[in-house]
């Protein structure tokens, strides 16, 4: 059983397990409050599925791509609840909780997730059905796009079905999770996926002032 | 200390420091700290996002080695405190999130506080019968707490129940200004220790470079406020004069000149504010107490002011964690209820808020 949490759109948070699914999953789509809600959601979410933090196998860590600030609360979260418990941090590409979601509804069609990326771009990743262990099989991306660009002729994924999506579920998000954890698959790099440099100038030295 | 008071892990994220901290009571088990500070110097000054990502990679080692230190184990832990604000709001926030995960993960208590009464808080450890023997700090007191981040003037009555802001700088922190005075210098970044090298035999009298909010009309209204822009300004303007008409910069004079600007202007407010409260006692805090020329002015005034001098140890004065749990254990050994769960980073919190 797993604790997952996802804050690169909104803050999700889920517990779940391989075999009985989502045990309870809360979230707010709000994108501004993190670093408010993340704390009384974990508490909640373990409450509502009565489980115990010794109970827990990891926890599953969204990570990205999203906006870095929010982002950042819940990796931060989901790496720091694992110390106190002392068990591992299992990191998932967020966008292959989608594309998850999306094809265990029984669609089958090559697939093109988009999620804003604030700043007039979006975040993609391009998917290809399930393989045998029924994990998303992402086979470009994620990547970092002015919206218009999808569009153009240089882009191999503009054909695809396009999935643009506003939330990210954490339920999906742990499934994920524990099927990589099942099949024996490493997790996704323990790092953020900001797919941005800081914004940042170099000193360009003294100006006059007078 | 006895062993039944409080242990209390701090985290602290407000700027570029992770900074996370041990404290049984006011004992100090472990000031861990990593800094992120080489990745600001080519550019000059903090970059916010920079220290935020910097906050994420860092605060899990940084806690292991804080817990390693202190030779505890997590689930010991009575209590978690963490910096709400002020400070720079995405880098707040990794470590809001991570001791509210951290909270619920242990079960413990949390206690979300303020940074610059954290600085105060700082004093009480080493105080006690497991310090180093020191008497406890005694209120009131006048805090002047001087670092990049923060210029400020308070009144601490009582550290848990009673902080007033009595002043702060209205444009620069004084640690901004010896960044922004150093480039000027063509000096490296960060300012403060640049400019002590720099000052070195260098005349503090040799040019008299203005006092931000000094004059009759400004004490009026700012009396405790301070303004660093208009000097850096002046050294800037005296700077360029010089070079304009092909005359070499005395560099050791203008730095030993612009500090004692700095430093005068501090101490001078500090002292009318312990002077007006009749409060005899001062305490410093904040990265820019590590110049040794402010340290020693402020010694030499309030030994004549007849005002005692209080100045923590310098890994206490710059921004770290365990000021913070030392604050937390103060907040807790008072009967305070803790923190609930739905605070947030707040960039501008007030120093009346001790608590969130
Ligand atoms: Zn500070």
């Amino acid at each position: 059983m797993l604790l997952a949490i996802d804050t690169s759109a909104g803050t999700s948070v889920a517990l779940v397990d391989r075999d009985r699914g989502v045990i309870a999953e809360l979230g707010t789509t709000d994108t501004m409050r993190h670093a408010e809600v993340i704390g009384r959601l974990i508490a909640e979410c373990l409450d509502q599925g009565a489980v115990a933090v010794s109970d827990l196998s990891g926890v599953a860590a969204g990570m990205g791509p999203g906006p870095f600030t929010g982002l950042r609360v819940g990796i931060a979260a989901a790496r720091v609840f694992a110390l106190g418990a002392g068990k591992p941090v299992v990191p998932v590409v967020s966008h292959d909780a989608l594309a998850h979601d999306f094809y265990s509804s029984g669609a089958t069609s090559e697939l093109l997730v988009v999620t804003d990326a604030r700043r007039r771009e979006v975040y993609w990743s391009a998917y290809a059905g399930l393989d045998d262990a029924g994990l998303p099989v992402r086979t470009d991306g994620p990547g970092l796009a002015k919206p218009d660009s999808l569009l153009l002729a240089d882009f191999p994924h503009r054909h695809l079905e396009r999935l643009n999506a506003s939330a990210i579920s954490a339920g999906a998000l742990g499934m994920v999770a524990e099927l990589t954890f099942a099949a024996g698959r490493p997790a996704a790099n323990d790092e953020p996926l900001y797919l941005r440099s800081p914004d940042v100038t170099l000193s360009p030295g003294p100006k006059r002032v007078s | 200390m006895s062993e039944n008071a409080p242990l209390v892990l701090g985290i602290e994220t407000s700027c570029d420091e992770t900074g996370v901290g041990i404290v049984r009571g006011t004992a100090l088990l472990s000031n861990t700290i990593a800094s992120s500070m080489d990745e600001h110097a080519r550019y000059g000054g903090v970059v916010p996002e920079v220290a935020a990502r910097a906050h994420l990679e860092e605060l899990v080692p940084t806690i292991n080695a804080a817990v390693a230190e202190a030779g505890i184990r997590l689930d010991q832990l009575d209590a978690i405190a963490v910096t709400s604000g002020p400070g720079l709001a995405g880098a707040l926030m990794v470590g809001v999130g991570a001791a509210k995960a951290l909270a619920v993960s242990l079960g413990k208590p949390l206690y979300a506080v303020n940074h610059l009464v954290g600085h105060v808080g700082a004093d009480v450890l080493g105080t006690g019968t497991d310090g180093d023997g020191q008497e406890p700090l005694e209120y009131p007191t006048i805090a002047l707490l001087v670092s990049g981040g923060h210029t400020s003037l308070l009144l601490v009555r009582d550290l848990v129940s009673d902080v007033e802001l009595l002043g702060e700088t209205i444009d620069d922190a004084a640690g901004e200004a010896f960044d922004k005075v150093a480039r000027v210098l063509g000096l490296p970044y960060p300012g403060g220790p640049q400019i002590d090298r720099a000052a070195v035999g260098g005349d503090p009298r040799a040019i008299r470079f203005p006092r931000g909010l000094s004059q009759p009309k400004d004490m009026a209204r700012h009396r405790y406020d301070f303004s660093f822009s208009g000097l850096k300004t002046a050294v800037a303007r005296w700077v360029e004069q010089r070079q304009d008409a092909g005359e070499p910069v005395p560099l050791a004079d203008v730095a030993a000149s612009f500090r004692e600007a700095v430093v005068d202007i501090l101490l001078t407010k500090a002292i009318a504010a312990c002077r007006d409260h009749e409060v005899p006692r001062l305490l410093l805090g904040g990265g820019v107490v590590a110049n040794a020329r402010l340290r020693q002015v402020a010694e030499e005034r309030t030994h004549a002011a007849g005002i005692a001098l209080r100045v923590p140890p310098f890994s206490l004065c710059t921004d770290n964690g365990a000021m913070i749990a030392a604050l937390g254990a103060q907040l807790v050994m008072a009967g305070r209820p803790p923190s609930t769960l739905d605070f947030g980073a707040d960039s501008t919190l007030p120093v009346t808020e001790i608590q969130v």
